[in-house]
């Protein structure tokens, strides 16, 4: 669980961004500094020494991913082993490239989750239903629609939508 | 149906005679930038979708700049530019600028419109958020990812959503120790760090017809600090001199109709605002720079491409002349032809070089983004500790110098200078 305002700087620190994501080794690189960037006081997302985070789905609040165009952010999360995450909303860029790399599922909640999660609950995505379901605290909230964005994402990315859709080859 | 400039250049781009905010329309790109840190996964995802041996949509709309890391050791930051010279190589792509050599340009944002890449009414899209920085010439131009750099590369399309208007009508005369940068603090203090998210922040009014070119680029440069999609100034004369200038191309100048919707209008009397400050850890943290007096500082920093143009040098070195700094004032100019203007450039009989000699500011460093975004440990001005930073860049995001323990304070180069000065955040208004 993060709060407002996380910048591609403190989910991919700049010093990092001399790694290529499409080379495998530095893509997976990328996800052991995934969230490095964060205050001091913030457990690390991904332990020392571990290949991956011990999570898989982020809670944020607002404005998640502002600054840079990086798709290292994005890249570094998956890398790390988001499969989803629920913020109260993202930041233009950062969102468009989760949608287009197929990384992981970007869902927007009404309301603040980042007040009623803590970092370790357990929790369940239903995007079917469009609920998370934190277990821990048994609690549902209801999660907004994808809406023009749902189609590339349930295609898995912009290259497999363009497909798709008859767009390339 | 009457369109903002915004509307009217998607529109255009996308092949329809109208459309609105919402809409998802595919557009034909112009311009696709790119450069060292993004150009590497761009060309990875391109030849990864498209065959080894595919060729890009069009060779004379890819352009290449690296600026982010080019004097350091890291040698993977080497690899990524030899990288982007084998594909320039390989696709015969006639507009790359290449680290080393005389064609070496500098910061991707200021190098573009230097090199005549920049034409009002085109669609300029690149791998880097501050590609919001060419709507200051009336160009749609905005940040994107390596995978949709990869598409467009392919195809020279993306699908784009037409983003809403806010519109800010800066009015009155620029007082002279004001520059643009403290007018665009103010409009992200006002509206917040997500203020115009997936918004097209279109400015105009006296106060914006009256900057000069540079000082419009700073303006829609920082449109991304509120959110924005793009930042768009209508063309003018300056526009067409400053772009005639620079490139023989054709082009279309655009313009807002009488009567386009928008969804908010905000005016500014430019005569009644002050110099700011942003403080750390978000752009939209404005203060005035006389409330700040009391805020000591380690280091002052003029650079980058919202910060790092002639104008800006020359406003510091107005400030500067016949003063001390009392901090170390790190220099560094945007591009290679910024670089020139030091030499060429005076103020009261001395060249810009010497004034700032002079002062006592650091030795002036190559042409790149270098400490504005930290970088790779050996990066030229990049904090190591618990530095306190005044900056003519446009993020102060916690660690984004380089150290996580750094404050950075966000000004205009007057204000910097001033601050250099005082040695601690100065109103410029005590030097000029």
């Amino acid at each position: 669980m993060v709060r407002d305002d996380i910048d591609t700087d403190q989910i991919i620190p700049a010093q990092y961004l001399n790694l290529v994501p499409t080379i495998p080794e530095e893509y997976t690189k990328l996800g052991t500094y995934a969230l490095c960037g964060l205050p001091d006081g913030y457990a690390p997302f991904v332990k020392p020494g571990a290949p991956k985070a011990e999570y898989t789905i982020l809670v944020a609040g607002r404005n998640f991913g502002c600054g840079s165009s990086r798709e290292h952010a994005p890249i570094a999360l998956g890398a790390a082993g988001i499969r989803a995450m629920v913020a109260e909303s993202y930041a233009r860029i950062f969102f468009r490239n989760v949608v287009a790399t197929g990384e992981f599922y970007p869902f927007e909640v009404g309301e603040r989750l980042c007040d009623r999660f803590t970092t370790g609950d357990e929790a369940e995505i239903d995007p079917t239903a469009g609920t998370i379901v934190n277990i821990t605290a048994g609690k549902t909230y209801a999660m907004k629609p994808l809406g023009a964005v749902a189609p590339v994402v349930e295609a898995g990315g912009l290259f497999a939508y363009a497909r798709r859709a008859g767009m390339i080859k | 149906m009457s369109m903002t400039i915004t509307e009217k250049i998607l529109a255009r781009a996308a092949g329809k005679r109208c459309l609105g905010p919402g809409d998802n329309v595919w557009v034909e790109v112009d311009i696709l930038l790119t450069h060292d840190v993004c150009g590497p996964g761009t060309i990875g995802v391109f030849q990864r979708e498209f065959g080894r041996t595919a060729r890009v949509w069009n060779p004379e709309g890819v352009v290449i700049i690296p600026d982010h890391y080019i004097f350091t050791a890291d040698q993977k930051a080497h690899r990524n530019v030899d990288t982007l010279r084998e594909f320039v190589k390989e696709q015969k792509l006639p507009y790359y600028y290449d680290p080393g050599t005389n064609d070496y340009k500098g910061v991707c944002h200021v190098a573009l419109p230097e090199a005549g890449h920049v034409r009002p009414g085109e669609v300029i899209l690149g791998t880097d958020s501050h590609t919001c920085t060419h709507g200051a010439f009336g160009a749609f131009a905005t940040g994107i990812g390596n995978t949709d750099a990869g598409f467009v590369m392919g195809t020279g399309k993306l699908l784009l959503k037409v983003p809403k208007t806010m519109r800010f009508r800066l009015e009155g005369a620029m007082p002279p120790f004001l520059m643009a940068k403290d007018l665009i603090l103010k409009v992200i203090g006002d509206i917040g760090f997500d203020g115009a998210s997936y918004c097209a922040m279109e400015f105009c009014g006296s106060a914006i017809s009256a900057l000069s070119m540079e000082e419009r680029m700073t303006i829609c440069n920082m449109a991304i600090e509120a959110g924005g999609k793009n930042g768009i100034i209508e063309p003018d004369e300056k526009t067409f001199a400053y772009v005639r200038s620079r490139t023989g191309k054709p082009f279309e100048a655009v313009y807002s109709d009488a009567g386009a919707a928008v969804d908010s209008d905000r005016v500014y009397d430019v005569s009644k605002l002050e110099p700011c400050v942003a403080e750390p850890h978000v752009p939209s943290n404005y203060a005035l720079a006389r409330e700040r007096r009391s805020v000591k500082l380690d280091r002052a920093y003029i650079g980058s491409c919202t910060g790092g143009k002639l104008t800006d040098f020359l406003a510091a070195a107005r400030l500067l002349k016949g003063q001390k700094v009392t901090i170390p004032t790190f220099l560094v100019p945007a591009t290679a032809e910024v670089a020139e203007g030091l030499i060429r450039e005076q103020v009261d009989g001395k060249s810009l070089v010497e004034v700032f000699a002079e002062a006592g500011c650091e030795d002036i460093a190559p042409p790149s983004c270098a400490a504005c975004l930290g970088g790779p440990s050996d990066t030229y001005g990049r904090t190591h500790s618990s530095e306190v930073v005044i900056s003519t860049t446009n993020r102060n995001f916690l660690g984004r110098m380089g150290s996580k323990q750094s404050r950075i304070y966000l000004a205009s180069p007057y204000t910097v200078a001033a601050s250099a000065v005082a040695g601690h955040i100065a109103d410029p208004r005590d030097y000029l």
